[in-house]
């Protein structure tokens, strides 16, 4: 039997300074010391500096009268009652709202460009990969400007508005149109869509465990349409129609009646909306070329007709693709709204961080606030996100 | 007929016409642009629409255009006035840049395009000695000949910088900060040690969670509390701090995902090799990853150089501010368009050029080793 003729020795713990979990824990705390001693560093200027300037920090400038007029409030606010803290909330209503309208608008543009870019027809493929190339390459801010200096601001003064079916208005204060006015009993039809809404989602679980069960299938789509759209009309022509119309007249100089939106509006959403659908125009694109060609061709000799095809083999795993970078794309969107600065919108950052924090000079505060609004926003949607991933992520063996 | 002979004949395929020759233009137009009635309707209404479109865009732009001229009078014809971008053609390019003192600037903008030439083009030898020079020996050359105040040239601040020598500025500067901070703050990301993995993540996702313009204003009021009050802090450094830190958030997530996609045999081989951590990243790891996501990178350097005209909001004139502080001059009112048109144009030439480059470098760098 063979048998080594020296023993191998025993390692050593070799010096204390190679082990390379000393060498680690020595590395974090150097760290930990530099960062702690950084943002001491920092904390100690900042109270010099706040000291030297005479500013009282805290958050008491919040209970404070604003005094300043906001052109445009979704919530109750009056320049002369309101405070600082109010100012707040009023900017971030803003911000959600044109958020939000970005976001619709955002979504349908990218998905009709995305899907023209696949189009068989070269002209439509083309013409879309024109509006991609074109509207991602240029800043957003200067599309902002544009939309509002050249275009919005050189539109005819009220009394030469330009008027569409003599209830729509133009002109260089605004879009004014009919507004709603939701008289007494209106109430029953919102509820009565939320309870289509829950209705719809209880049928869509009942018909999935169906054929699950059964094999059988029920027509939920036409069902759930008719349920969302039937439900709401029929409640409101049953308690006798209570809505009605305020149309805009011109008196004198300016628009009386109907409601008016502002021209910063108008000019950021459409900025934000058609450059963020240049963005998901090609993640809509990537999304679906990223389907194996083989899924499709394997659904074809199954047999499955074209339209089946699309919904359930090529747009669910497009999804998959689709959804984490759409949301991504969401979120730029709304931290790029706070470039309504740069015209007046008064969105949080126009109106907070910038008259308010101008007024008060409670920097870090208002800064502070801000931006927590923000990261709060981003950190939600990320979590959301991560456990979409984890559902949809391929469960490999 | 006898049976046998009709079930033979039935059985056997008809001999077809031989394919048609395909090619030409009838053929191209009847498949790509008329194959079926919708489509044809399609094709039909796009042309329309391009016609109806972009023949009033080029007959405003370029066959009804003034070109030539020196004041608003020169500005007779029905289409675009480009006598108002002629006229403050310098102030485009230099800014307020004092006019005695603009061939410095002429200098570092000559070297900035030869080097770019010549990292671009494939060709030209001596790429490592480019390299150098662009990332080392410009910034050197670009910092003494801008500022100035040394070597007997006089100092001109940085508030008199502008235009587009201000928008590269800040573009390069930003570029050239955030990647290597982004490289380091991934890999942190990476570590094995909680500590270093904990302040990277905190670090990435708070640049990641705010807008960059709440970024510039915190580096415009807040930043001068932060230091002690005898430090003068410039307002473009203060503005090119802001940039460098937010960028490398999202240079950092871009690397990570490179990182990710590193099988992790690459590092145990090199580990076996008896290669330490940083030897095995920079041998080993980093050359693959980077290679892997030079499109995420450019695609941040475009978002970046788009993100420069958000120096407008805190009052630097870069391209942007210039023609927009133009359009505000009393005896040119109303020429907003041709102003934007033009700022649109420069941002695009960049942006697109930096797009279309990444997409060539990735095709030459592709070794078919990816899955």
């Amino acid at each position: 039997m063979l048998r080594p003729s020296v023993s191998i020795p025993r390692r050593g713990r070799g010096p204390l300074w190679r082990d390379p979990a000393v060498r680690a824990l020595f590395f974090q705390v150097m760290l930990l010391a530099m960062v702690l001693g950084a943002i001491g560093f920092l904390i100690h200027n900042t109270m010099t500096n706040l000291d030297a300037r005479g500013i009282r920090t805290g958050f008491e400038f919040l209970d404070h009268r604003a005094g300043f007029p906001v052109s445009q409030t979704l919530i109750d606010y009056s320049s002369n009652t309101s405070t600082y803290g109010r100012t707040f909330l009023v900017g971030l209503a803003n911000t959600l709202l044109v958020s939000a309208l970005g976001i619709v608008a955002a979504t349908i543009i990218g998905f009709l460009v995305g899907l023209a870019r696949l189009s068989p027809n070269w002209l439509l493929a083309r013409l879309a990969g024109v509006y991609v190339e074109i509207f991602r390459n240029i800043p957003l801010l200067l599309q902002i400007l544009f939309w509002y200096f050249a275009v919005l601001r050189t539109l005819p003064s009220p009394r030469q508005s330009l008027s569409l079916l003599d209830s729509f208005y133009l002109n260089v204060r605004g879009l004014i149109m009919p507004a709603p006015e939701a008289q007494a009993g209106f109430m029953a039809t919102p509820l009565a869509l939320a309870a289509a809404v829950v209705g719809v989602i209880a049928l869509a679980i009942i018909a999935r465990r169906r054929q699950a069960a059964t094999g059988q299938q029920w027509p939920v789509l036409p069902l759930s349409l008719l349920l969302l759209i039937g439900l709401p009309l029929a409640t409101f022509w049953m308690t006798g129609a209570p809505l009605e119309w305020s149309t805009p007249e011109l008196s004198g100089f300016n628009f009386r009646g109907g409601m008016q939106v502002l021209p910063e509006l108008v000019a950021l959403w459409l900025a934000l909306s058609i450059y963020t659908a240049a963005f998901i125009a090609e993640i809509v694109r990537s999304g679906i070329q990223s389907v194996p060609h083989g899924q499709t061709e394997a659904a074809r000799s199954l047999s499955l007709p074209g339209r089946l095809t699309m919904r359930r083999i090529v747009i669910p795993q497009a999804m998959r693709v689709m959804v984490p970078q759409v949301t991504s794309q969401y979120l730029n969107l709304i931290k790029n709204s706070s470039l309504a600065t740069a015209i007046g919108y008064p969105d949080l950052v126009a109106v907070f961080a910038g008259t308010t924090l101008n007024q008060t000079g409670q920097a870090i505060e208002v800064m502070t606030m801000t931006m927590l609004v923000y990261l709060s926003i981003s950190l939600i949607v990320s979590a959301l996100m991560n456990l979409y991933n984890a559902r949809m992520s391929l469960k490999e063996r | 007929m006898s049976a046998i002979a009709r079930d033979t004949d039935e059985m056997l395929i008809a001999s077809r016409p031989p394919p048609t020759p395909q090619g030409g233009v009838m053929y191209w137009l009847r498949t790509r642009l008329f194959s079926g009635p919708v489509n044809s309707v399609v094709s039909i209404v796009t042309l329309l629409l391009i016609v109806r479109l972009v023949w009033p865009v080029i007959d405003w732009a370029l066959i009804q255009a003034d070109w030539v001229g020196s004041s608003r009078a020169d500005c007779t014809s029905d289409g675009a006035c480009w006598v108002f971008i002629s006229t403050r053609w310098s102030q485009i390019v230099y800014g307020f840049y004092p006019l005695t003192e603009r061939w410095r600037v002429d200098i570092v903008l000559g070297l900035f395009f030869t080097l770019i030439v010549w990292l671009v083009m494939p060709r030209l030898p001596g790429k490592r000695a480019a390299a150098l020079m662009a990332l080392v020996g410009l910034p050197i050359i670009a910092w003494v000949l801008l500022l100035g105040g040394m070597f007997g040239l006089p100092h001109v601040p940085t508030r008199a910088w502008g235009g587009l020598m201000l928008t590269l500025t800040i573009a390069a500067v930003g570029i050239v900060g955030s990647l290597p901070l982004g490289v380091v703050l991934a890999l942190g990301r990476r570590s094995k040690m909680p500590l270093v993995r904990a302040i990277c993540v905190i670090f990435i996702e708070f640049w990641r969670g705010v807008p960059l313009i709440t970024v510039l204003f915190m580096s415009s009021v807040m930043l001068p509390l932060f230091v002690p009050a005898n430090v003068e802090f410039d307002k473009l450094l203060r503005a090119l701090i802001g940039i460098m830190l937010f960028w490398s958030a999202y240079m950092a997530e871009v690397v990570r995902s490179g990182l990710q996609a590193i099988d992790k045999g690459q590092g145990e081989a090199g580990a076996a090799l008896g290669l330490g951590y940083w030897l095995r990243m920079r041998l080993i790891i980093l050359p693959q990853a980077l290679k892997l996501v030079i499109p995420g990178i450019v695609n941040t350097f475009i978002a970046l150089f788009k993100d420069t005209s958000l120096v407008l909001i805190i009052g630097l004139f870069d391209v942007l501010s210039i023609i927009q502080a133009g359009l505000t001059n009393s005896d040119w009112l109303g020429f907003a368009i041709e102003g934007y048109v033009f700022a649109a144009l420069v941002f695009w030439v960049f942006c697109f050029g930096m797009s279309r480059y990444s997409q060539h470098l990735e095709r030459r760098l592709d070794t078919g080793h990816q899955h």
